[in-house]
């Protein structure tokens, strides 16, 4: 009987290329529009979402992710939820995962499909210009915090601890 | 005692950062100022009042580095040669501390827009005073200003048009619609729109 060497099978299976284009620890990013961005961290309950707005390519909030990171592991005790929205392009979806994985981001992470910016960026607070890094607060259904630009650790902390109250 | 000070403390800066949101710069409307700033393309300086024909002028901050700045670089040259016949000419201005992203140095700049012959100036706001008085917090962002006599007028600000990310889905060119109907003269609106940019490198104080 004839025995396929592992190798023979990785040179010849068509299946191969499928291994090298698919990453199975790559989480697929989900994408959500911005009804249902809200329905997912707006929610009638005490739990603290705090949902920030990033992109692969944007410096400051690659930065500042650390600091996220970090509050979610501190308050872990507490009900504090952390949501990172990407605004990067729906065909970067694969550029996302990436990032996830390499990153081992262990928070939700969900692509924004909400079309028209001039549209949406006014429902997440009339006060955003549009530049990101952009950190928002919900607790009960209510907005508790905005803030466009990026944080520092003891900042981000003493924002939690505030609106934990 | 301490954490109380703490959050006061971030307290003041979270009011002095809203009110820097809502009062600082222009609103439309407003007698936007001139500036004379270097134009990287040939070291001479620019300002507003260098031209004299113009109806107006098309003012986008906008910078080498930031990816929508990048996704707009293209409709930002059609804008000025499709308007400069018509009155009103684009002045791209960077307001980016280079220390903070090296691309965006006025040697960067230099070498992008006569790489890519940009048909217009592409100013360096070094000392980062025309985009705060402007209040221009992103790139790209644009204002639209409308000659009146010897002033400059704010007609629009904003974005250029509802996607970065794919110009043949466009459905709404706001700049465009805006100088068409000052040309047409119609009222602008929207006269303001948002997108998502990135923020304008600040020095470090």
């Amino acid at each position: 009987m004839y025995i396929y060497s592992p190798m023979k099978v990785l040179k010849y299976s068509p299946f191969y290329l499928l291994l090298l284009s698919f990453n199975f620890t790559t989480k697929p990013v989900p994408k959500v529009n911005y009804e249902q961005l809200e329905s997912i961290c707006r929610k009638n309950n005490d739990t603290l979402y705090i949902v920030n707005y990033w992109a692969t390519w944007c410096k400051p909030c690659v930065g500042e992710m650390p600091c996220f990171f970090d509050a979610a592991k501190k308050f872990k005790a507490q009900k504090v939820k952390v949501v990172f929205v990407s605004l990067n392009a729906l065909k970067e979806s694969a550029l996302v995962e990436k990032f996830i994985t390499n990153k081992k981001i262990e928070q939700d992470v969900f692509l924004l499909n909400a079309g028209n910016p001039n549209v949406w960026i006014d429902k997440v607070d009339p006060v955003w210009g549009g530049s990101i890094p952009a950190t928002v607060m919900y607790k009960q259904k209510e907005k508790l915090f905005f803030k466009e630009g990026e944080f520092t650790q003891a900042e981000l902390d003493s924002i939690i601890n505030l609106k934990l109250k | 005692m301490k954490i109380k000070k703490t959050i006061n403390l971030i307290a003041a800066a979270a009011i002095i950062t809203l009110a820097s949101f809502t009062e600082g710069g222009y609103k439309v409307g407003d007698k936007a100022a001139d500036f004379k700033l270097k134009n990287t393309i040939d070291n001479k300086m620019v300002s507003m009042a260098d031209y004299k024909d113009a109806k107006g002028i098309i003012v986008v901050f906008t910078c080498n580095h930031c990816p929508f700045a990048v996704k707009y670089e293209s409709r930002i040259m059609n804008l000025d040669k499709k308007f400069k016949a018509k009155g009103f000419p684009v002045i791209a201005i960077s307001p980016n501390d280079p220390t903070i992203v090296s691309d965006d140095s006025p040697e960067n700049m230099a070498k992008l827009a006569k790489d890519k012959k940009y048909s217009f100036p592409y100013l360096f706001d070094e000392t980062q005073e025309t985009a705060k008085t402007y209040g221009a917090t992103k790139t790209p962002h644009v204002y639209i200003l409308l000659k009146e006599k010897s002033d400059y007028i704010v007609k629009y600000i904003g974005a250029i048009d509802d996607n970065a990310d794919d110009e043949k889905v466009v459905k709404e060119k706001y700049v465009e619609n805006a100088i068409e109907n000052i040309l047409a003269g119609k009222p602008v609106t929207p006269e303001t729109t948002k997108a998502i940019g990135c923020g304008i490198k600040w020095k470090k104080v």
